[in-house]
């Protein structure tokens, strides 16, 4: 941010301090310019240790105008006894003549082990009331950070950070019962389910989605949920049952079935591929084949997807479908706009990719 | 040979299952075409608009450009052009992969727009993207050109057979101004009617693609509060006001042809009219929401040469002062003829008479070189029917208004009567305020991207159709012929006002005795 001129620290302070200094530094601020106007969009709480607060408070920075109006950053630091806490209001930009500049409150509180039991009453006060509020706990700290559910709507994970695909799928699963979830694993998926429903889209290829023969998906050796999902979503948009998946050397192949009583039944092979020369999480590509023999391959490449099709005649095309990458921010600066919105489609396709799971 | 992509004879057509929970909806393969291709808007809006829709993902799978434009120039010269044009003027920093990919696939083809070897040209260079692709690709014509060759060009498409094609849709996109007049525009919506059906016809008024016209209607139909008060039993009247800082700047040659009438009151400022008054459409589907914009225009009385004075004002800008500095008034600004009597500043009073509107005036006012630059719609509710408190001091009651802020910053205000503190009851009004800039995470997309996108998609809710294009026109042509120095009835001396200031005074003479035109 520009301009940070609004800060207000206390050592062994309580949230109702905080929460005092809040509303001062806001009066203040907009006293000095009346253009100066909070924003009043999201809580983001992001529950985090203290040592990587550094590293937590970059990423966010990338997230340009994404960024939540209020960040709640809660710093454990295990033995610590005191309360401190930070806040800071600042705005991007001086306001231009006539304009509004937007302020952004970010709220740093340090504790430690003995507030953990009443995590609630420290976070509740620092929320602004009425508007959705994004739990974030990026490393980790599933026990601790259940009791700031029930101050949330949302909740912001990335199941890739998962060291076992069956333990991500699982807690999303979990998780979504009670409030939004916004994977980032999901949201990676993104560009190539629009690709997948926009490459079928002409009214005469989309009854051949019903006779997908076999799907590849080339993933981030890291990133084997992110393939799954992208399989669960093609499974629960396309009404296939799938079983579960078997490892064979680096992939997890598997088998699907499409088609309800009255459509004749169609197998569909799936196949999750290790890519280890892909740099960045996320998926690589994805091949998909039809009964009539036509085959779509679609790839990361400079300035976009690469894609290449191959026609029932055998005609083969390749082109590029321009796109920028998101890179890591984007993605993450996505999540917390999902915050916002919600996807129909999310659970079906977890709840497909955790069936996938033997 | 290119494969069509619709469905065989009989087949039924099916949902595609994978749209579902998508924030962009597929749009299909498009070699889009701009007629115009070298001119201002093309430059600052257009490839700007495209580049951000590729940079986004947003284009089609296949997507094309072809430039049209009179200069002879080789494909390549032209993709600098665009290159220089996207850089210079583009919302983002371009993606170097990202314009490269999408330059590939530009093409430019010279040519004046009534000469046939263009067009044949053109069609195969069309041809030769469609073999490329190894599919029939959509085609979307883009009329960025000069007003007088929208016929032309429109006709030289029917004649060299571009109107339709086999296994692929082909639209045409039309800038504004669409006539300059009622007859102009009966006659040109003749002439396009002639060549392309409706459903591909996409008349732009920018106006509607921004976020903020868009708005209006979530603001009024997503909204309980405010419909039982939507009418003339409870609003007193409501004032659009246009008002921009800036004089004409280098834009003589359109403007003094123009006027601030059929610059920005016929089009956009009904347009908000519409918004305003339009009843709930039955479905957002462009059918429906026309139809009832439609119907507003119709209830508007087209006026009659004698009511003309009584219900409208023009003026022109003189000499003055505007950001601390000195200005010219319009008749000293480049390229504007001796003597002209173009107005740069409109008001009218405007009646819909219709059971929901009967009575209550609609005031509208447009200038340039004005005290600020302001777009909003303000509805001031009648009084309240008794006041206890008058007799304690309390003149400061006024009635509520709400305003509906466009620009620059977008909000909604409501001003009510509180209290002032002390031992008194004495009201004053105070001003309860929402801006949505303070509310969403996400920017609002160029209007053209998104006007662009939904032409491509054949989306046509947020263009004009022809009737009602042509009842815009009914309103403004009898005041736009009264105004003309010809006419039999002589219009007047053409009012003036200082540059910088709230307008010309005359334009008070249209309000009712207790109206007042709100501080620009």
């Amino acid at each position: 941010m520009s301009r940070s001129d609004a800060v207000w620290s206390e050592q062994g302070t309580t949230p109702d301090a905080i929460e005092a200094a809040l509303r001062r530094l806001l009066i203040e601020v907009h006293a000095e310019n009346e253009s100066f106007v909070p924003a009043r969009v999201l809580n983001m709480i992001a529950f985090v240790d203290r040592e990587w607060t550094g590293e937590i408070a970059n990423r966010l920075r990338g997230v340009g105008r994404y960024h939540a109006s209020r960040l709640v950053v809660l710093a454990y630091e295990p033995g610590r006894e005191r309360l401190d806490a930070r806040v800071m209001i600042a705005a991007d930009d001086e306001p231009a003549p006539g304009e509004l500049a937007l302020l952004r409150e970010t709220v740093v509180v340090e504790l430690g082990d003995r507030h953990l039991d009443d995590l609630l009453t420290i976070a509740d006060p620092l929320v602004v009331t009425d508007l959705p509020t994004l739990l974030w706990s990026p490393h980790g700290h599933h026990e601790i950070v259940t009791e700031l559910l029930a101050l949330s709507q949302a909740i912001l994970l990335d199941s890739v950070d998962e060291p076992a695909a069956s333990d991500a799928l699982d807690r999303a699963c979990e998780l979504s019962e009670d409030l939004y979830v916004v994977d980032l694993a999901w949201l990676r998926t993104t560009p190539w389910r629009e690709r997948l429903a926009a490459s079928f889209d002409p009214p005469a290829l989309r009854r051949e989605l019903q006779t997908i023969t076999g799907v590849t998906i080339r993933h981030h050796p890291a990133s084997t949920v992110a393939a799954m999902l992208l399989a669960g979503w093609m499974a629960s948009r396309l009404g296939w049952e799938a079983s579960p998946l078997l490892a064979e050397g680096e992939a997890l192949i598997g088998e699907a079935h499409a088609g309800r009583s009255s459509v004749a039944r169609q197998d569909v092979a799936l196949r999750l591929e290790a890519a280890p020369e892909l740099q960045i999480r996320g998926l690589e590509g994805l091949t998909l084949n039809t009964a009539s023999g036509r085959e779509l391959q679609l790839g990361r490449g400079p300035g976009g997807l690469r894609a290449r099709t191959r026609n029932p005649r055998g005609e083969e095309r390749t082109w590029t479908i321009p796109g920028a990458s998101r890179g890591e921010t984007g993605v993450l600066g996505e999540g917390i706009r999902q915050a916002l919105l919600r996807d129909p489609t999310y659970v079906p396709a977890l709840r497909a990719a955790r069936a996938m799971i033997s | 040979m290119a494969v069509h992509t619709d469905l065989p004879a009989g087949e039924e057509e099916i949902e595609n299952p994978l749209t579902a929970g998508l924030e962009r909806l597929p749009v299909a393969p498009t070699t889009l075409v701009i007629f115009g291709a070298t001119g201002d808007l093309a430059r600052r809006k257009l490839l700007p608009a495209l580049y951000n829709l590729a940079h986004d993902g947003a284009l089609p799978e296949r997507f094309n450009l072809v430039g049209v434009s009179r200069k002879e120039k080789e494909h390549d010269d032209y993709r600098a052009e665009c290159e220089e044009a996207i850089r210079r003027f583009s919302r983002r920093t371009p993606d170097p992969d990202v314009l490269a990919g999408l330059l590939e696939h530009v093409k430019y083809v010279p040519g004046t727009f009534d000469e046939d070897a263009a067009y044949s040209q053109l069609r195969s260079v069309l041809d030769e993207f469609e073999r490329e692709a190894g599919e029939t690709l959509n085609r979307a014509f883009y009329l960025s050109t000069a007003p007088g060759f929208f016929p032309v060009i429109v006709e030289q498409l029917g004649a060299s057979e571009l109107a339709s094609h086999e296994g692929g849709e082909v639209r045409v996109i039309i800038e504004k101004p669409f006539g300059t007049t009622l007859a102009e525009a009966r006659e040109l919506n003749r002439k396009v009617l002639a060549i392309f059906d409706e459903a591909q016809v996409f008349r732009i008024d920018h106006y509607l693609g921004k976020e903020t016209v868009q708005n209006m209607m979530a603001f009024r139909f997503a909204n309980g509060m405010f419909e039982p008060l939507w009418n003339r039993n409870y609003i007193d009247s409501v004032q659009i006001t246009a008002a921009e800082d800036l004089g004409i700047g280098s834009r003589a040659d359109y403007y003094d042809s123009s006027g601030a009438l059929r610059d920005l009151i016929q089009n956009h400022m009904l347009q908000l009219l519409c918004h305003v008054a339009m009843e709930p459409p039955v479905s957002f589907t462009a059918e429906e929401v026309r139809n009832e914009k439609v119907k507003v225009l119709q209830a508007i009385p087209q006026p009659s040469p004698a009511e003309i004075p009584e219900m409208s004002v023009r003026a022109q800008y003189g000499p003055g002062h505007a950001g601390g500095d000195d200005v010219p008034g319009y008749l000293q600004e480049e390229g504007v003829p001796e003597g002209s009597t173009t107005e740069t500043y409109a008001a009218l009073r405007l009646h819909v008479d219709n059971w929901r509107w009967a009575g209550v005036p609609f005031y509208l006012r447009t200038g340039k070189r004005l005290a600020r630059k302001i777009t909003e719609i303000a509805v001031t509710l009648k009084p309240v029917p008794h006041l206890a408190f008058s007799q304690q001091g309390s003149l400061g009651v006024q009635p509520n208004q709400l305003v509906l802020t466009l620009q620059p910053n977008e909000g909604v205000s409501l001003r009510l009567g509180a209290k002032i503190p002390g031992t008194r009851m004495i009201i004053r009004p105070v001003n309860m305020e929402f801006q949505y800039g303070t509310a969403f995470l996400s920017q609002s997309p160029e209007a053209y991207e998104r006007l662009i996108t939904d032409a491509m998609r054949g989306d046509a809710t947020l263009f004009t159709r022809n009737d009602e294009v042509e009842a815009q026109w009914r309103i403004c042509d009898p005041i736009v012929k009264y105004w003309m120095p010809t006419h039999p009835q002589e219009p007047g001396p053409l009012p003036s006002y200082e540059a910088g200031s709230q307008g010309p005074a005359e334009a008070d003479g249209l309000l009712r005795e207790d109206d007042r035109w709100r501080a620009i």
